[in-house]
């Protein structure tokens, strides 16, 4: 497709919705959210971009095959969990603790996010390899 | 709390990330895939070990005490079971690397496989009903798409029946895990068979023995029995032989060891019912199997009607119920799983040596390749029952467990099945290795050798586990003893509750 207006739009409407999408992330974390519709919403603005130039250019934009971001999250998983097992509790324990952060003082962080962030990263990637795949089928 | 009980399922999760991960470098892929094989080997004797001395192990994940969190519970025959899977999952593995074409390999046969294997683990490991539907979702997934892959004609044909029957089990599954959470409350399944325990009335009992019969229906559909197997001998030889290795080799033993865990710890109330009722299904089962096996002039066709004939012996162990007839079909599901995943393997070769699997175009084999013709003897023979090797075994301990039960009839009917199966392996090799080649017949001159070192492991397996059956056995009896004392498992999963 070739359309200015879709082109046009989704330009400005890719950073709103990844912005959208680590809002949704963090949210998460304690109301309605979290790392799957976040990595849903995260792999919305790049289907647009396929649609409106096409689905080499969505490839050249992601820069990492979408396979990739599958293997990742799912690394960071299996991380996650082993980070709980480290500890001597059983596979998938939340550990959790303080983390200085400069300019936002202590923030409560847990193997949990780090959970979360593989289903983002493996939901964005299941989505996307679906997504780009049949967009280069037809 | 250590990690014996959580590595069969990561190990392959590993090798499967990796390998997704690794999807440009086909090199990278096929040793990632090796080093999971073999890791996954050490971790499961490791597993079988550690349950075979401290007895049943459980690990509560993400340290969420049981009936809340999902527990997975290792008893010897789970362990036995991860064992079983590891050989299976190597040797295939193995084999793969020289049967599997390139084109299937880089749209991802590895990862799929590694998953697959993954899933079948969880399935062994789980304690929770729901977490199990959960496993073996993970496994027809990767299932699914490893019957497709390659989209051949005839793949996509098979893949077509498997999927629908699969996914109509799986909705029923799902139907009966709803209607037992709203009886009990819960689907752990130590507290399910902790409540059903204490269940006084009648009409409960129906309940909960009606809710049993709909796990029955479900289970039996994945594990192929009578008369709900027809999806298996329809799909089993469309996709490549290494594929219905795996399939054969594991997966109708998911469903024949969830059918197995069920009904000995959680619906076991009206157990003159239900032996019955599993004791005829058992008998037709291994009847229209073979039957259907005798008529087949595929190589992997019969050998397919065959999982479901071999199924009806592990159901039979389990319809008797005793701790004799619960080891042989611990045993049985052994030594079937092996024998029959290395038939596959041969069937696999015999067509990559004559560019077919229909037997009238075979022959010869016994002449050209002399070492092949010995390594689908071993496991033909051990199928049909044949002394010293590991079928002799299951089967005598199965009928010695139908005897002393009084059970006459299923023993008749494994016997003559008995007979029927050497007949149609009798048949695979008049046809594929006795007879010459007949002139329509081609052969293409390709080097076997490296085929062959899956085929001797497996080989060398049914025959130790035949020749070193004293050990074998002990382990397997000890294993249908842990079955049949339900108040052990929910001991060490619930030690709180008393």
């Amino acid at each position: 497709m070739n359309s200015l207006i879709l082109q046009t739009t989704t330009r400005y409407l890719m950073p709103l919705l990844l912005l959208f999408s680590i809002f949704l992330f963090g949210r998460g974390h304690n109301e309605p959210g979290g790392g799957f519709v976040a990595g849903l919403v995260a792999a919305a603005p790049f289907a647009l971009y396929s649609i409106a130039y096409g689905a080499p250019a969505a490839r050249r934009v992601l820069r990492l095959d979408p396979r990739g971001f599958i293997g990742l999250g799912l690394l960071l998983i299996v991380l996650a969990g082993l980070l709980g097992a480290g500890s001597g509790q059983p596979f998938l324990s939340g550990l959790w603790g303080y983390v200085p952060v400069p300019g936002l003082g202590a923030v409560d962080l847990g193997t949990p996010v780090l959970f979360d962030l593989g289903v983002y990263l493996g939901v964005f990637g299941v989505t996307l390899t679906i997504i780009l795949a049949m967009e280069e089928a037809d | 709390m250590s990690l014996v009980l959580v590595l069969p399922i990561i190990i392959p999760m590993l090798s499967g990330v990796l390998t997704l991960l690794a999807f440009r470098s086909r090199i990278a892929q096929r040793a990632v895939s090796m080093a999971g094989s073999v890791a996954l080997a050490l971790a499961a004797v490791l597993l079988l070990a550690e349950v075979a001395e401290a007895g049943i192990r459980v690990d509560r994940i993400g340290n969420w005490p049981a009936p809340y969190g999902i527990t997975l519970v290792a008893d010897l025959f789970s362990a036995v079971m991860i064992v079983l899977t590891a050989l299976i999952g190597a040797a295939v593995a193995f084999y793969s690397l020289v049967s599997i074409d390139q084109r299937r390999e880089t749209f991802g046969y590895h990862p799929l496989f590694q998953f697959l294997i993954m899933g079948v683990c969880g399935a062994f490991l789980t304690g929770d009903l729901f977490n199990l539907y959960v496993w073996f979702e993970v496994m027809l997934m990767s299932s699914f798409v490893l019957m497709a892959l390659g989209a051949e004609r005839r793949q996509m044909e098979g893949a077509i029946k498997y999927v629908t029957l699969n996914l109509l089990s799986s909705a029923l599954f799902l139907a009966a895990l709803g209607l037992l959470y709203g009886t009990a409350g819960t689907l752990n399944m130590a507290d399910l068979a902790r409540k059903f325990a204490t269940l006084t009335t009648p009409e409960s009992q129906g309940l909960v023995t009606t809710l049993g019969m709909l796990f029955l229906v479900a289970f039996g559909i994945k594990a192929g029995l009578f008369p709900m197997f027809f999806w298996l001998p329809a799909s089993y030889h469309t996709p490549p032989a290494a594929v219905s290795a795996v399939f054969s080799g594991l997966l109708t033993k998911v469903g024949v060891y969830a059918l197995i865990r069920v009904f000995t710890l959680i619906f076991i109330h009206d157990a003159a019912l239900v032996q019955t009722v599993l004791l005829v299904i058992a008998g037709l089962t291994m009847v229209t199997g073979v039957l259907g096996a005798v008529a087949q002039y595929d190589f992997r066709r019969l050998l397919s009607f065959h999982i479901v004939s071999q199924i009806g012996y592990a159901l039979m162990g389990l319809g008797i119920g005793s701790a004799l007839a619960l080891g042989g079909a611990v045993y049985f599901i052994f030594h079937v799983s092996v024998s029959k995943a290395a038939l596959f393997l041969v069937s696999g070769l015999t067509q990559r040596l004559h560019g077919t699997y229909d037997l009238k175009q075979l022959g010869g084999l016994y002449r050209s390749q002399p070492v092949l013709a010995l390594l689908f003897l071993v496991p033909a023979l051990s199928l049909a029952g044949l002394p010293p090797l590991s079928g002799f075994f299951a089967k005598l301990s199965l009928v010695r467990a139908g005897l002393e039960a009084g059970q006459y009839l299923s023993v008749a009917v494994a016997l003559g099945v008995s007979l029927l199966t050497l007949f149609s392996m009798i048949k695979i090799w008049v046809e594929a290795f006795w007879k010459p080649l007949p002139e329509t017949g081609v052969t293409v001159a390709v080097p076997i050798r490296e085929w062959l070192p899956p085929l001797v492991l497996l080989a060398a397996v049914a025959i130790g586990l035949g020749l070193g059956a004293g050990p074998a056995f002990a382990l397997a009896s000890r294993a249908g003893a842990q079955l049949l004392d339900p108040a052990a498992y929910i001991a060490a999963v619930l030690p709180e509750v008393r």
